[in-house]
């Protein structure tokens, strides 16, 4: 049974189109990377789950009730930590927590179990009756997921957890949620760090320009591109005669596909090879023709790659692109209620 | 999400929703007072304000003759219902503030994606809180008042001058929370406050009666909802608690204190209804 399932979801904002037709359905249980550029639409997806925002159209259901139709039962079963932690600075974060337990209203037994144990697990004893305006970044983050699983709700909803986090905190949060998967917590967390969905996620989906491009698991997105990574030079600095050369020679290899010559990296060769014995083959081939190999490096796919493949960019490349394009002052107003 | 703000109704489990309903109300009421008991300031300048009011304007006419003011009132007397009065909608029109705050820095969305019994538990900590600190706010003044020799209602005065001030204090908590709801943020909310605050003090009989005024002047201040308040209080203050008594020779006819309070609740109710379809559209 999937617990968050999303339907030919549209929403658009004035012009600007945030989500056209999203499809996406994350079974029980499951840890869900949505990995995209900033701009793609996950924190809109995210939003739209948590209740805050109303799609266009489509449906969509959390635990098996529609956001729209029965919202209040969503809430009740959802945690969402959203991108921008709202805390309040003057209470401490024993105090917010308090104020969300009746927010949820839990039991006054329940509700100091669950802040005990929150606290001690995401290590908050030392500061947790501090108030929130002294908080560095990694403590307001952890406090927040805090609040967002006050409840033990069904289905988690994190919007970029990890951003911008020191490292402690970040390894702090990436065990609580396979912890928490491993309780059975249906997790969805939005990251545009490829590193953090290929590590923590069961399955994964890229989006780009508010729809899902690709999905699976990582390994089986990677295995889809085919074998292993290489770049070759067979100087530092090559020509684009020489490469070009070295290119026919690598192509005529049954074993090597995808042979790219990178110019901006001193016309270095990028190919893709399907087996790992290719390569004595590879330096054989060259020897023949009097290259000598200046280096060369291996890797798997990544990602990155992934990401690379379904749309024609690298993810930097995309959020410097989007960077450019977004009003960050009109998006923070539009989502202001 | 779309739909109204549900109130909490008699359904089986009404026993276990109303609990809920308390509960978040309460919370939400405790965080304003937690933020008032670290951050008092704001209250305090609250009554620093209108104490000063009362010392400067009390000393400015005290050398007036005794039979200028109607009933030969002394103006100290005659200002200290004016005074109450402005500290009671000062301090109510800032009601909207907190709730700005939370809308601009997000923190109203960690209360919109929790699963509340009735969103207008937002709402009414706001009035429970602003009702609240406005009449602290109120007896403060008074106590000053009386201090400085302006004199103290009789229980019947005293309770006529607090349920004025508490009608006066929803009708304008509305006004704030309209405008904190639609305004696009807290500059533009501080700006409104700034620009209604005196001149409807001025236009109102806090400073001077109507006698005083020039024609235009004195329909304004009739139509002020601060007169409709300042008058009932006038009269406790003179020792009449007589409803019957009319307060306000008003251009359009005389007025007496069932009938101010009565205005004073019909602008309660109807600006709440004003306000609700705003509320429900924000806060659905």
């Amino acid at each position: 049974m999937s617990l968050i399932e999303l339907q030919e979801v549209v929403k658009t904002y004035g012009s600007v189109k945030a989500l056209r037709g999203l499809n996406l359905s994350i079974p029980e249980g499951c840890l869900y990377g949505l990995l995209g550029p900033n701009g793609s639409g996950k924190t809109t997806t995210l939003r739209i789950l948590s209740t805050l925002l109303e799609p266009d159209s489509g449906q969509v259901h959390v635990a098996g009730f529609n956001v729209l139709g029965n919202p209040r039962a969503v809430r009740t079963r959802l945690g969402f930590v959203a991108q921008d932690i709202a805390l309040d600075k003057i209470l401490t974060g024993r105090e917010l927590l308090q104020l969300q337990g009746d927010l949820y209203h839990l039991r006054s037994s329940v509700k100091d179990l669950r802040i005990a144990e929150l606290t001690a697990r995401l290590d908050m004893d030392s500061w947790i009756d501090r108030r929130c305006g002294s908080y560095s970044g990694g403590m307001k983050r952890r406090l927040d997921l805090a609040a967002g699983l006050l409840h033990q709700p069904k289905v988690l909803v994190l919007d970029e957890p990890t951003v911008g986090l020191d490292i402690e905190s970040r390894t702090t949060i990436w065990n609580l949620l396979r912890e928490l998967k491993s309780l059975g917590t249906t997790i969805l967390l939005s990251s545009h760090y490829l590193e953090e969905v290929d590590v923590l996620a069961d399955r994964m989906a890229i989006m780009d320009n508010g729809r899902v491009i690709a999905e699976g698991t990582p390994a089986d997105l990677k295995k889809e591109l085919g074998g292993d990574r290489i770049t070759l030079r067979v100087q530092e600095f090559s020509d684009e005669n020489e490469s070009e050369e070295v290119r026919s020679l690598l192509s005529s290899i049954n074993e090597v596909s995808h042979v790219v010559i990178n110019r901006s990296q001193g016309f270095s060769l990028n190919l893709v090879v399907d087996d790992q014995n290719v390569l004595p083959l590879i330096r054989q081939c060259l020897e023949r023709a009097g290259f000598s190999i200046f280096s060369l490096s291996q890797s798997r796919p990544s990602l990155d790659d992934v990401y690379l493949r379904s749309t024609g960019k690298t993810l930097m490349d995309a959020e410097l692109e989007l960077a450019g394009k977004r009003d960050v002052k009109l998006e923070s107003k539009k989502a202001m209620r | 999400m779309t739909g109204s703000i549900e109130f909490p109704t008699s359904e089986p489990a009404s026993q276990m929703q109303l609990a809920s309903f308390t509960q978040e109300t309460l919370a939400l009421t405790r965080r304003l007072f937690l933020q008032l008991a670290r951050r008092p300031s704001t209250l305090i300048a609250g009554v620093l304000q209108p104490v000063i009011w009362l010392i400067l304007f009390g000393a400015l006419f005290s050398n007036a003759p005794e039979e200028l003011l109607p009933g030969g009132m002394s103006y100290g007397r005659f200002l200290g219902a004016g005074v109450i009065v402005f500290t009671a909608f000062s301090g109510a029109l800032n009601a909207g503030l907190p709730v700005m705050f939370d809308r601009e820095f997000g923190f109203l969305n960690r209360l919109l994606v929790a699963p509340l019994i009735s969103r207008s538990s937002i709402v009414l900590a706001s009035v429970i809180y602003i009702t609240a600190t406005t009449l602290i706010q109120c007896f403060s003044i008074m106590a000053m008042a009386s201090f400085l020799g302006y004199g103290w209602p009789e229980p019947g005065g005293l309770l006529l001058t607090v349920l004025t001030l508490v009608i006066l204090v929803f009708a304008v908590t509305a006004i704030s929370l309209g405008l904190a709801f639609s305004l696009p943020g807290h500059i533009e909310l501080i700006a409104v406050i700034f620009v209604v605050n005196l001149p409807l003090l001025f236009a109102s009989t806090a400073l001077a009666p109507i006698s005083f005024m020039p024609a235009w002047l004195g329909w304004l201040a009739t139509i002020n909802p601060l007169t409709f308040a300042i008058e009932p209080i006038r009269a406790a203050y003179g020792g009449s608690v007589d409803l019957h008594t009319v307060l306000i020779h008003a251009p359009y006819g005389d007025v007496n204190g069932f009938g101010c309070l009565a205005i004073l609740m019909g602008l309660s109710i109807g600006l709440f209804f004003l306000i609700r379809p705003m509320l429900n559209r924000k806060l659905a």
